[in-house]
């Protein structure tokens, strides 16, 4: 793995790989920053995120027992929220209080032309499902994702 | 993979023996080349598989095996409720009956390649492909509990494909004990737009051509022969089997827990089969079937559609269609004794020999096709179910060649563009939204293929009886 303690901001994503499909992991200063960070990198799964326009705002809220849990609620309430609006997203902002997560997620409808889509995402997974502070103190969330 | 942690029961199978917590040993079903390339997590997943509550004979591994959620992609286990046995999400996957129908075309090789091209950009104007496409058909709340009850009967009666298609699907087209009442709204808010769709990843349509025969009294009796053009059409559940598969990943953590069944990895989350979730999951999960059949049963309708405007002369006839991502309540003889048991395959496809009753008469002496996808570029096949295949692993076997790099090391190794060129060189046209989906899907990311379905043919799992090679490939 690359390291970017020097090169990169504290906030910042990358794939891991995982021989069917794909692992994502976001880094941030705080938890909140790792998940919006780790959403970034599922949009990287589909396409170029900075070919998608931060137009249209949409309210996400999970719950969950524990954080672990609720990194994969988030990133399928963003599949979800992507499937059914036809939409792609590009920046998050995320509230994190106790178990309870409330985002709101901008981004625009698909443009099969612009953004030409890779592949869609069937659903985030409990596989190398972690959300830990590394030993940088900058919290990672991580998981594979199905596609 | 470190082959010394097994015993040698042939060439083509090697045991683990059970040690705590396992309940039964692992067989894995290989050669030796392709064992000693297998993930190393084949192993430890196969592992956690043979230690769930009342897995019956042992947890099983197809030659294509590989790194799955909980259960290895490439697996079969299969349970007794009786005894305790469990259900689980992971075991089936998220693209619910995920499978590959192959339609006879009666045309020969010399009738296609003239109108190559004006069939492969018929067939992608046609048949929605990739992520942003949308099917013709929106149903509403009613149609939508009608589908996932019917399944591909329930498309057929609405004018996609023939009354005849219906004996050569597994289930005869329809999966009994769907109930739609036990899928979300979210998963069903995802299926509206998606009815005969192909999805995207390493889904398809492909028109091949018959390469090679190896069984000849088994290839005429399924109609094919040397030369033969035929369709085969790879795809699943869409958005509804996903979100299915993601509600009760979620839902069985805690059911799990519950019912004090203690997991190695969260993503081997499961439920009893006679629980209230386990219960609710089958129901689930046999709509989500329902769903993916009645998907490629549309898909078929717009294919013919598409050979008769471009073909006329062409009659495209269904072979089958087989499922191998499911979990199904079949009866099984273990050490002598009849038993139901509830079956997971997990990227494994039913291999059921001759003379089972679920077969239709057209099967009975042969045994039923098993169609194994190549990827792109590569050979695609059929094989056929044998006798011996219900004494391997509960009549099961491969389902495709098994990605042996990571989408990501793919996109490093090969471009998009560079991957179509040169299949071009090689005859054969690949028509897709998306170049970088191409790469990820290069054949260069795949297992051999031929390793994997010789050494299912070898291992006794299912015989071979013809291999396909692409001319036209419509990729997600």
């Amino acid at each position: 793995m690359e390291d970017f303690q020097t090169t990169r901001s504290s906030a910042y994503w990358e794939h891991f790989p995982h021989v069917a499909d794909m692992g994502i992991r976001g880094f941030g200063g705080t938890p909140s920053q790792a998940f919006a960070q780790a959403a970034l990198a599922m949009t990287a799964i589909i396409c170029n995120p900075e070919a998608v326009t931060p137009h249209q705002p949409v309210a996400v809220r999970c719950e969950a027992p524990d954080r672990e849990l609720l990194l994969v609620d988030w990133l399928n309430a963003l599949i979800y929220e992507m499937a059914v609006r036809g939409m792609l997203f590009s920046r998050f902002e995320i509230d994190i209080e106790g178990n309870v997560l409330t985002a709101t997620a901008w981004g625009e409808a698909v443009d099969r032309h612009r953004h030409e889509p890779a592949v869609e995402v069937k659903g985030a997974t409990y596989t190398e499902l972690r959300v830990y502070r590394d030993r940088r103190s900058l919290w990672v969330a991580q998981c594979v994702v199905d596609v | 993979m470190d082959i010394n942690r097994f015993e040698r029961l042939s060439d083509f199978a090697w045991r683990v023996a059970p040690v705590r917590p396992m309940r039964v040993p692992v067989v894995i079903y290989a050669d030796e080349a392709l064992l000693r390339e297998m993930d190393d997590k084949v192993y430890e997943q196969a592992v956690n598989v043979a230690s769930l509550p009342g897995i019956v004979g042992a947890s099983y591994a197809m030659p294509d095996a590989h790194w799955g959620y909980g259960f290895p992609i490439g697996g079969v286990a299969a349970f007794d409720a009786a005894q305790g046995g469990v259900v689980s999400a992971g075991g089936v996957g998220f693209d619910i009956s995920c499978g590959v129908r192959t339609l006879l075309t009666g045309l020969k090789h010399g009738d296609v390649e003239p109108l190559k091209h004006e069939l492969a950009e018929a067939l992608y104007a046609s048949i929605p492909v990739g992520l942003g496409s949308r099917g013709q058909i929106r149903l509403d709340n009613k149609g939508m509990d009608e589908m996932l009850n019917g399944g591909a009967e329930w498309a057929v009666a609405r004018g996609y494909g023939m009354p005849a298609d219906l004996a050569r699907i597994e289930e005869h087209g329809r999966m009994q004990g769907a109930a739609a009442s036990e899928v979300s709204g979210h998963a069903k808010d995802r299926q509206r737009d998606e009815m005969g769709t192909l999805g995207s990843g390493n889904h398809y349509l492909e028109v091949q051509e018959v390469a090679e025969i190896f069984d000849p009294a088994t290839a005429e009796s399924f109609g094919v022969a040397l030369g033969d053009v035929v369709v085969s059409i790879h795809c699943g559940s869409r958005g509804l089997g996903h979100q299915i598969g993601t509600d009760f990943l979620r839902r069985m953590q805690v059911a799990a827990a519950d019912h004090g069944i203690a997991l190695p990895d969260r993503e081997l989350a499961c439920a009893p089969i006679d629980s209230v979730v386990g219960q609710s999951y089958l129901g689930a999960m046999r709509a989500g079937i329902n769903c993916a059949l009645a998907n490629r049963q549309i898909i078929t309708h717009l294919t013919r559609q598409v050979f008769h405007e471009i073909l006329p002369r062409a009659s495209l006839e269904l072979l089958y269609d087989v499922s191998h991502n499911t979990c199904k309540l079949e009866e099984h003889t273990v050490e002598g004794k009849r038993r139901w048991l509830y079956v997971h395959r997990k990227g494994a496809t039913r291999a059921f020999g001759p003379g089972h009753p679920d077969l239709p008469a057209m099967f009975q002496k042969t045994g039923q096709p098993v169609l194994i996808g190549g990827s792109m570029g590569t050979a695609s096949y059929i094989l056929a179910g044998n006798r011996e295949s219900e004494d391997r692993c509960f009549a099961s076997a491969c389902h495709g060649a098994g990605r042996s790099m990571s989408r990501h090391q793919a996109t490093r190794i090969w471009h998009g563009r560079q991957v179509i060129d040169e299949l071009a060189g090689r005859g054969i046209i690949v028509r897709s939204p998306s170049p970088r989906g191409v790469a990820e899907e290069a054949p260069g990311a795949y297992k051999d293929v031929d390793a994997v379905v010789r050494a299912a043919d070898r291992a006794g799992l299912a015989r071979l009886v013809a291999k396909l090679k692409p001319l036209v490939c419509i990729k997600g």
